[in-house]
């Protein structure tokens, strides 16, 4: 078999311990059948940080030889299996730990599987996801996203069905029967072993052929040589911005073109313009500075720059006025503001049914006001 | 008499306060202090200075070293032109403050007066204090008197300011030897020091409102190597730097020695020669003029410039001897033949040549031990004998320690 490896890519805190936990079920269950391997944590990245993209991987080899090749590196240059463990991740993924945004199958080798968790179908997430001039596989995992807190578990059973799927999608790394008692043995724990299995009997996988998938070409940053660096390292400020769009009115702050940061991002603010009472108050409580003030000083979220915080939500004084919608719903990263000055009957209409299907679903995290977090223990406490 | 002699005033002046009066006449913005001997003496007469209104600056007595070295790499970073310094163990709490100066490129002149490391407490020198600093990015030289002291301080600025270079400087000074003995000193007209030496100019890497940038940023793997490979073109060019500087100094204010980076004393036909830095040439010089009249050809380097290190020149220069003993005043517990540190980069440096010098290793005058001519004398016969074997029994050597 030579060397089998699995990249996990998920989300900062919210699933650190999901990704470990999936990276070493591959290595624990390898070992069942005399193999050996290593799990470790892309060095670079800063998976303390709320939703920030982030890799752990697996590597699984029949020989120390094999194994060591990958010990001295950061990063894989390719990998069997990409896992994506949310699927907005299907966008493309930027982090602390590379620059630009680096399509999620960025390192899935020709043939290899890329592997999503998600209730959106495999043609949602191929349209999601940059196309690769090779042809690889994609496989769903049928579920909504697994997000916990740092200090927390959620057992949802995710990383139990990931790691069955593996073992269908990539049956080199290691045999459902394997995969099973290790499951058994770490979690000690029946309903997790037949949720692994019940993964593995569902899985199923498409080709996705060369050129299939989003066309668009992802931002970069070329590295400087040290000659090209400015001395004492000194990083020039950006300097201050103009007119909404660059026009006259309104104003839009110059962001950086090379770090943008929104695939940090798993939910996004829609805003109701009609109801805006232009308090300013999500313009200055933005901690990424996203909202372009309009020529009729209103406030646009900037989709470039918006990390998904939901802090616009919570500091809004008009109900309903703000509301962080899944951004799975999305698949640009287009203005509303210049949408609703288009079509404004047709802007309301698509802005209400996001708000009620949103509110039909559990958010993946936060809050959606201020104080929901006492209300849901009160409640809780009621039961 | 030139013009510099007709200016200059004759000052009665230690070491320490030499290096005060260089930062009067250098128009130093910002100085900070904090107390350990024998650098105190330096801040001191700075402190008069400023009281007796011969030297305008922001002089700030910081809570400890690490402030005070962190205080005057930001005002380093604004345009301030700066000053401070420390001795022994307080130079290393400042350590990580030293170390970031290097990194951010900031030309700060420190003077180290060099002082035993703890413990046991102790005052008199050792070198082992400022060569901690050795591979960090800090320019590093020592002096041997007061005067040199001062005219290095001057030269120190133009160099570390340089936007060629913008490195900081550490002068080395020994303790006591230096430090707290008053000479005459010449102490040139503060209309020629501003004809050598221009106000600081950060350009654009100047850290101000009008200029928004940002400075000392977290870094990955990605970038680093190309940062640590600027510093390394910094103190390359810093060489070169030093050389000009050297040259103008002499041509405005009429002093100086051959070589920037060493200073020879009765090397011509020399068979040994002794190597050491700081006020240890005090005494060798002594002892090896007394030699010379009976008629041994033996002779003294002193290295000035420890980092940037003048490799070709040293080899060169040493190339002629047969015989060097390198007295080092440091020690470097378990290094290579368990020699001193100027000893081994020495070895490093004559290590091309085809024929090489035999080369001992001294270690002598630690903790401020006085270095006695017969000490001198004592060295001199193990370099002879190793010449006459043609080979070198024993590499290092322990001077002047009871056994």
């Amino acid at each position: 078999m030579g060397k089998v490896a699995v990249e996990v890519v998920y989300r900062g805190i919210f699933q650190k311990n999901l990704a470990r936990n999936i990276c070493r079920g591959i290595v624990l269950a390898a070992r069942k059948e005399g193999k050996i391997g290593i799990s470790f944590g892309r060095y670079g990245d800063s998976p303390e940080r709320n939703g920030i993209p982030a890799k752990q991987f697996a590597v699984v080899a029949d020989s120390q030889e094999e194994l060591e090749e990958n010990l001295a590196m950061y990063e894989a240059d390719n990998v069997d299996v990409t896992v994506a463990v949310d699927d907005t991740l299907c966008k493309g993924v930027e982090s602390w730990g590379w620059y630009g945004l680096q399509p999620i199958n960025a390192l899935t080798r020709e043939n290899g599987i890329l592997l999503v968790t998600s209730m959106q179908g495999r043609g949602d997430l191929i349209q999601d996801t940059h196309q690769k001039d090779v042809p690889y596989k994609i496989g769903v995992v049928k579920g909504t996203v697994s997000f916990s807190g740092l200090w927390v578990y959620k057992d949802d059973h995710t990383d139990v069905r990931i790691l069955g799927a593996l073992c269908k999608v990539c049956p080199g790394l290691v045999s459902i029967e394997k995969m099973e008692e290790a499951i058994r043995e770490q979690w000690k724990d029946e309903l997790k072993v037949q949720s692994a299995h019940k993964s593995y009997e569902r899985m199923e996988t498409r080709v996705v052929e060369p050129g299939e998938g989003n066309t668009e070409t992802p931002f970069r940053f070329d590295l400087p040589g040290w000659t090209q660096m400015e001395e004492g390292i000194v990083v020039r400020g950006i300097a201050q911005g103009k007119g909404f769009r660059e026009g006259d009115g309104g104003y839009e702050p110059k962001r950086n073109p090379y770090f943008k940061k929104y695939s940090t991002r798993s939910m996004r603010p829609v805003v109701d313009f009609d109801t805006c009472i232009k308090c300013t108050l999500c313009w200055l409580q933005c901690p990424d500075t996203c909202f372009d003030v309009t020529p009729d000083g209103l406030y646009d979220a900037n989709m470039q720059a918006c990390c998904g915080c939901g802090v616009c939500e919570a500091v809004c004084p008009v109900a309903d006025c703000i509301t962080m919608v899944n951004e799975a719903e999305f698949t640009d990263n287009a203005g509303q503001w210049e949408m609703w000055q288009k079509d404004k009957d047709g802007y309301k209409k698509w802005m209400t049914e996001l708000i009620q299907k949103q509110k039909a679903q559990d958010r993946s995290h936060g809050f959606h006001h201020v104080g929901q977090y006492k209300e849901e223990i009160a409640q809780m406490e009621d039961k | 008499m030139t013009t510099a002699e007709i200016l200059e005033r004759e000052q009665l002046i230690s070491g320490s306060e030499a290096i005060a009066v260089a930062c009067s006449l250098a128009d130093v913005d910002v100085i900070t202090a904090y107390p350990i001997r024998p650098y105190d003496t330096v801040m001191q007469f700075v402190s008069k200075l400023v009281a007796d209104g011969e030297l305008d600056c922001e002089f700030i007595v910081a809570e400890s070293e690490h402030s005070q070295f962190e205080i005057v790499k930001h005002a380093s970073s604004v345009g301030a032109r700066v000053f401070c310094g420390s001795s022994g163990v307080g130079w290393f709490y400042a350590f990580e403050a030293i170390t970031v100066t290097a990194g951010l490129r900031l030309p700060v002149v420190a003077m180290v007066g060099n002082r035993a490391l703890d413990d046991p407490g102790a005052f008199g020198v050792e070198h082992n204090d400022a060569l901690a600093v050795r591979d960090l990015g800090w320019m590093l030289n020592w002096v041997s008197t007061a005067q040199e002291a001062l005219d290095t301080a001057l030269m120190a600025w133009r160099i570390a300011e340089d936007p060629r270079v913008f490195l900081p400087c550490a002068i080395s000074a020994d303790g006591s030897f230096l430090t707290h003995s008053q000479v005459l000193v010449k102490v040139p007209d503060r209309s020629l020091v501003q004809k050598f030496l221009p106000p600081y100019n950060r350009g654009n890497l100047v850290l101000h409102p009008d200029n928004p940038i940002t400075i000392a940023p977290q870094v990955n793997e990605d970038w680093l190597m190309e940062i640590r490979k600027q510093t390394d073109e910094a103190m390359r060019r810093a060489k070169g730097v030093i050389e000009e500087v050297y040259q103008e100094f002499k041509g405005v204010f009429g002093r100086g020695s051959p070589s920037p980076f060493y200073e020879e004393y009765m090397t011509e036909d020399a068979e040994i020669v002794f190597v050491g830095m700081g006020t240890l040439s005090m005494p060798v010089r002594v002892a090896v003029r007394r030699m010379r009249e009976q008629g041994v050809k033996v002779g003294f380097v002193r290295i000035k410039w420890f980092r940037p290190f003048a490799t070709q020149e040293i080899r060169e220069m040493l190339s002629r001897f047969k015989g060097i003993g390198v007295i080092d005043r440091d020690y470097s517990y378990g290094s290579p033949s368990y020699g001193g540190v100027l000893f081994n980069e020495l070895r490093s440096v004559l290590y091309p040549l085809a024929k090489r010098p035999l080369v001992l290793s001294f270690i002598a005058g630690l903790g401020g031990r006085e270095i006695r001519a017969q000490n001198v004398f004592e060295m001199t016969d193990i370099v002879r004998k190793a010449l006459e074997t043609g080979k070198v029994e024993q590499e290092n050597y322990w001077i002047g320690v009871r056994g």
